[in-house]
């Protein structure tokens, strides 16, 4: 649906890899666009009618976002992604907090970005990285975190929906769980964020990051969310221009309340105005509709796909719209270049999620990330440009 | 070469690699092959004896581009000294990257001699040949 909004499809290109990036519809390019051909100045410097109408147009953003995710307004902190904000999370809040013997529970199905800042924490600190058990499916159910939790457990850090099992984490219940026994719960909302509803009220996470690319919004812009008495605690990681009060000669420093203190430098106004016009997209379009429909969608090339004898899905019981899966003997990205040749985008891989192989077996994998706008008519080109296993072999070189 | 007949050899080279094992041999250098770009990831291991490379095998996971690159080059260097595995290299980089090269050393690797038309995937076909050059230089 709403392909007519994305100027990317006037190519003739079957888009499958919306895990990595989304297309951008025109109303945030033009949102973008407007911003640097018409009131190009800096933020907070409202001296003047430009600069005043950044100001408003950024605050108006963060007011978008923090309505978009139920946070209260200074809870919301733009960085460059959520890659960025695990970082300021795992170095500036938890690295006051985590001792020597301290658990870190993570899962082995984790992107890179929600693994590699644990294991730097966990190094510094003499803590242990605790990997929660995934069941048969390759899923985290709540029993399974109950199992690793102990008296030592300080965090429990979890995509809400992984990028390449794609299975949607019981967040709330975790939380639940997690605060019952004084656990910080982080959240990676990269992959669920863009495709569900986010409350975050009512599940009650302590800090959740995202990023904007990967839901219609520019890259180099996400979200920080954290509440509002844990952002306090953070150690701003970056000192400069906007985050600071005044400071003088003494090397006295008196900072900014949060947000504006974790967001030092000249923002990505740009990024955080294109995020902002995102979400005004998405919710025109409504995220129930949006899960309703890719639920639909991947139920249906799932079925598809399970008629191929030649090829094995990894996650056929994801709750979104991440399907990985192998053709028989041949190397996932020579499937992906065969695909390539037709204008079938599919990424090959690990997927950053490295270590998720020592439990599977299956190093790399083709995936298929959906979005409201894939179609039933595209999973039928794929399935047809599937079929034939010697048709791949032929023309994968 | 008939277009077919490179497919062919490059196909025969990936489903049957030449020296692809897994095995734990002493006095073998080694060397990791991987791509930035791609998922390539292939590991080299040469047996030198003197001036001659006595052996080879590899393992790994890699595209058919790669393993096949791969397999073609260990027929191709068994047997040869430093000096003319040095003049291999050099060609068979010369062709992928469209300079002057002296079609007579590279053998079969002359399937690769259109490679250069697909730029993503010069990389894979060069992927073995940057691992060897290190085990090369090393020496």
């Amino acid at each position: 649906m709403n392909r007519e909004d994305f100027p990317m499809f006037k190519q003739d290109i079957i888009y499958l890899d919306n895990g990595a990036t989304t297309f951008k519809p025109t109303s945030v390019i033009d949102k973008m666009v407007d911003y640097y051909s018409n009131y190009s100045a800096n933020a907070h410097r409202g001296d003047y009618s430009i600069s005043y109408k950044v100001d408003v147009e950024y605050e108006d953003a963060r007011r978008k976002v923090a309505r978009f995710i139920n946070a209260d307004l200074d809870e919301v902190v733009f960085t460059s992604g959520a890659t960025e904000a695990i970082n300021v999370i795992a170095d500036g809040f938890f690295d006051n907090i985590i001792e020597p013997g301290d658990e870190i529970i993570i899962s082995k199905s984790e992107h890179a970005s929600n693994v590699l800042p644990w294991f730097r924490l966990a190094n510094k600190k003499g803590a242990r990285i605790i990997y929660a058990p995934l069941d048969t499916h390759l899923h985290i159910t709540l029993e399974g975190i109950k199992s690793v939790i102990t008296p030592k457990t300080k965090i429990i850090s979890l995509a809400e929906i992984t990028n390449v099992v794609g299975d949607l984490r019981p967040i709330k219940e975790i939380c639940e769980l997690a605060h019952a026994n004084d656990i910080f719960v982080v959240v990676d909302g990269a992959q669920s964020v863009p495709h569900k509803i986010t409350d975050v009220k009512t599940s009650d996470v302590d800090f959740l990051v995202f990023s904007g690319h990967k839901m219609c919004g520019p890259t180099g812009v996400g979200v920080l969310y954290g509440k509002k008495e844990l952002l306090e605690a953070v150690n701003p990681l970056i000192l400069g221009g906007g985050m600071n009060e005044s400071f003088d000669s003494e090397q006295e420093i008196f900072l900014k309340d949060i947000p504006q203190r974790l967001e030092a430098g000249t923002p990505n106004i740009a990024g955080v105005l294109g995020i902002g016009a995102a979400i005004d997209y998405l919710e025109k379009i409504g995220m129930d509709n949006i899960t309703v429909y890719e639920q639909k969608l991947k139920a249906y090339l799932v079925e598809r796909l399970m008629q191929l004898e030649h090829i094995t899905i990894i996650n056929e019981e994801s709750g979104s719209g991440i399907v990985a899966f192998n053709v028989e003997d041949i190397f996932s990205q020579d499937v992906a270049y065969y695909l390539n040749k037709y204008n079938v985008c599919v990424r090959a891989g690990n997927h950053c999620a490295k270590i998720l192989k020592s439990i599977t077996g299956v190093k790399n994998t083709v995936r298929v990330s959906l979005y409201f706008y894939n179609t039933y008519e595209e999973i039928d080109s794929l399935i047809e440009l599937l079929t034939d296993k010697d048709k791949i072999i032929k023309e994968m070189i | 070469m008939d277009p077919e007949l490179k497919r062919e050899i490059m196909i025969d080279n990936y489903s049957n690699p030449f020296h692809k094992e897994t095995k734990d041999e002493k006095d073998y250098i080694k060397e990791n092959g991987n791509n930035v770009s791609c998922i390539d990831d292939i590991n080299l291991y040469i047996k030198i004896d003197g001036d001659i490379i006595v052996d080879a095998y590899f393992d790994g996971d890699a595209c058919a581009i790669s393993t096949s690159s791969t397999s073609i080059m260990l027929k191709n260097i068994i047997g040869k000294n430093i000096t003319e595995v040095k003049n291999y290299i050099t060609n068979f980089q010369n062709m992928v990257y469209e300079k002057d090269y002296d079609k007579n050393v590279l053998g079969k690797a002359l399937v690769y001699d259109e490679i250069y038309k697909q730029e993503s995937r010069k990389t894979c076909a060069t992927l073995p040949y940057t691992a060897l050059s290190k085990i090369i230089d090393k020496k």
